[in-house]
């Protein structure tokens, strides 16, 4: 094979695993837009929230340290060792559905039948008090977040494809980071786990009922709330994993609550109701982007189209199928 | 008793149809802009200029524009930030390839550009709806930061990529540059607010204002009932994105002087506070869009000042719970009234008429 077509293999590689990546995000919007028709812009802050929230349990930090330590005078920071991941990671869910819980009950309750444009400023409210509070009882200064998961290049992959072009040619293998195939195979068992409950267990159906027709979900006794914080949680800790995937990449910290927005052109590629077109637009994105950045951004030598390219790719998709590729067909009347 | 109309006949059509149909209304607008052009100039001095008035008139232009799109014609937009960097580069640009050119005129051209800018972006419009619109018009906001920032060009070429404003004068006083008196940089921003304030005012109030609310009400019975909707959809595009091009001039020439596009007009800087004042201050209402900007560009001093001053937190972690009530602020507004400031004005102006005798 030539070096060019193995390069063009690593990249769409490459290309598909981030774009697992942004999945991940997108598949939060998409269970609670669903659900609830709210269209979730606090999902990136959920992310970095979980995330903040697992470093700080599992190094044992004291919540709220800098705030107390400033009004009392008092020299708070930890209160215990270490704990194991596995551990705080259960803490962490605890948090999560706790946060759902709060949230619908002093948020959504009162929002019920307004406007969508409302219910979209509120999640962005909430991604400020989030975000805030996140910092308040964590800090603000950038964390290494190590739940035991392996990253950096896979060197089996490198030595197995050194082979593969051809002799004298100079190819040293492909790069492919370990955490990405991590998080695929996570995203994979997740997204799995999500098919095979929301369709044999009685609460999947019912969130699917929800998802359907909130008045007749209504009418035949679900109850709308109890779905909605369920849903809500459901987010959350899925906003966990992808906050534990991103955040082992780059440390934890503010830049983390901005991949709500590289989850964005993957929603409406792929449409805000469709659970296969958050990963099918993830990957399309993932890999469109990549391959961009170096086919053609290598053109202009400009470089960095990765902030904009992927909302153009998304663009051009939505002027030919204006609800996304999987999205409901929308059917407007008078 | 106070907005009483009583006794207040209008006996043909001009005077029904005026901006303001009530005495009360007329005497208090009068009285706020004697205040503003003869009172204020005299007393400004530098803080109220920086930190409250000239930031003030800025949002409030940015919020009109804003507000005409997404308020009367119903395309949510986010992409605020990335248009008003077209207004603030190419006042940098006018400003250096043409030194005689009048500002005044410089910053209506800039406006003039974003205009056109805002109907390119508009188009995707005619075909995406709703929220897959919003988050379209976050390309225009990422691709044009992406644009000011990778293309030299448009910076001249500086090892820095920031723009810095020359100093022009307005009848020999300078109003833009560091040597700029406060009070002509407030008066050059006042009279712009002031004259296309009304210009909106009354765009809104004629056929064209119409059009829009009918394509915003419900598209396919304005499309029925002959509004053509690429006309309307695109010079709302093209006259917010005016508004907002001046705003950006404006906030580039007038108050900062000089800047560097991905930390000025970041979507968090600018495409999301100006959406939280049109819908705080009210969705398609003209004093909404001043009191939206008014409550955004006081929130935070009013928070800083209480949170460092008075309970003597750090700066930053005063700065997270600025962040924390911000969003908080915002949520509890939503839920208590989400059709913003201007909803409870006119509450309390019909309260205003039987008060203080109610029956």
């Amino acid at each position: 094979m030539s070096v060019e077509l193995l390069n063009f293999i690593e990249t769409v590689l490459n290309g598909l695993m981030s774009g697992i990546m942004y999945s991940l995000v997108a598949l939060g919007f998409v269970l609670i837009f669903k659900a609830s028709g709210v269209f979730n812009f606090a999902q990136g802050v959920f992310a970095l929230f979980a995330a903040l929230t697992l470093v700080g349990f599992q190094t044992g930090q004291v919540p709220f340290s800098h705030l107390i330590n400033e009004l009392f005078g008092t020299k708070l920071h930890h209160w215990y060792p270490e704990i194991h991941s596995f551990l705080a990671i259960i803490f962490t869910i605890i948090t999560m559905i706790v946060l759902a819980w709060i949230i619908e009950r002093l948020v959504l309750k009162h929002l019920v039948n307004q406007e969508p444009i409302i219910l979209f400023m509120a999640t962005i409210g909430l991604a400020f008090v989030l975000e805030g509070i996140g910092d308040l009882m964590w800090g603000s200064d950038v964390k290494v977040l190590d739940v035991g998961i392996p990253s950096g290049g896979s060197e089996w992959l490198e030595n197995a494809t050194i082979g593969l072009a051809a002799e004298g040619s100079e190819y040293y293998g492909m790069y492919i980071d370990v955490l990405n195939v991590w998080a695929t195979v996570i995203a994979v068992i997740l997204v799995t786990a999500l098919a095979l409950f929301s369709q044999y267990t009685k609460t999947g159906r019912a969130l699917r009922a929800v998802a359907d027709d909130h008045q007749a979900a209504l009418s035949v006794g679900i109850s709308l709330r109890t779905i909605w914080v369920f849903v809500w949680a459901m987010s959350g800790f899925i906003a966990m994993v992808a906050g534990i995937m991103w955040g082992t990449e780059s440390g934890v910290q503010f830049s983390l609550s901005l991949i709500a927005l590289k989850a964005l052109p993957v929603l409406i590629l792929g449409g805000f109701t469709s659970i296969p077109g958050a990963i099918i637009g993830g990957l399309l994105i993932g890999v469109g982007e990549k391959l961009a950045e170096i086919y053609i951004g290598g053109l202009f030598d400009i470089g960095a189209i990765e902030n904009w390219f992927a909302y153009f790719m998304a663009l051009v998709f939505l002027l030919f199928r204006p609800q996304g590729l999987f999205g409901e067909k929308i059917i407007e009347r008078v | 008793m106070i907005y009483k109309e009583t006794g207040q006949y209008n006996s043909n059509y001009r005077s029904d149809h005026a901006i303001f149909p009530l005495m009360q209304d007329k005497i208090a607008f009068s009285l706020l802009m004697l205040v503003a052009f003869l009172f204020v100039p005299f007393v400004v001095d530098s803080y109220w200029e920086k930190a409250i008035l000239v930031p003030f008139l800025i949002y409030s232009m940015a919020a009109i524009g804003l507000n005409i799109l997404t308020g009367y014609c119903g395309q949510v937009s986010l992409g605020t930030g990335g248009f008003m960097a077209v207004g603030a580069f190419s006042t940098y640009k006018l400003m250096t390839t043409y030194p005689d050119l009048n500002i005044m005129i410089i910053v209506i051209i800039s406006g003039f550009i974003s205009a056109l800018v805002g109907i390119l972006f508009g188009l995707p419009s005619l075909r995406i709806k709703g929220f897959y619109l919003a988050v379209a018009t976050l390309a225009s906001q990422f691709f044009l930061v992406w644009l000011f920032n990778k293309v030299p060009w448009f910076y001249n070429y500086s090892d820095t990529g920031q723009i810095t404003v020359s100093e022009r004068t307005m009848f020999g006083v300078p109003v833009t540059g560091a040597a700029a008196p406060p009070y002509a940089t407030y008066l050059f921003c006042l009279v712009l607010v002031v004259v296309f304030g009304f210009a909106a005012k009354n765009m809104i109030r004629s056929k064209i204002g119409r059009s829009w609310m009918a394509i915003r009400d419900m598209d396919i019975a304005a499309e029925i009932i002959g509004v053509p909707p690429l006309k309307t959809k695109l010079t709302a595009f093209a006259i917010s994105s005016f508004y907002i091009g001046i705003s950006g001039s404006l906030y580039f020439a007038v108050y900062l002087g000089a800047l560097e596009v991905t930390e000025s007009f970041d979507i968090m800087a600018i495409s999301f506070p100006v959406l939280f004042m049109i819908i705080i201050g009210g969705l398609g209402s003209m004093l909404g869009s001043f009191l939206g900007a008014a409550f955004i560009v006081l929130l935070p001093i009013v928070l800083k000042n209480f949170m460092v001053d008075l309970v003597g937190l750090s700066a930053v972690t005063a700065k997270h719970f600025e962040i924390t009530i911000w969003g908080l602020l915002m949520v509890v507004f939503l839920i208590v009234e989400p059709h913003g400031l201007a909803r409870l004005w006119s509450i309390a102006k019909e309260k205003l008429r039987r008060w203080p005798f109610p029956y």
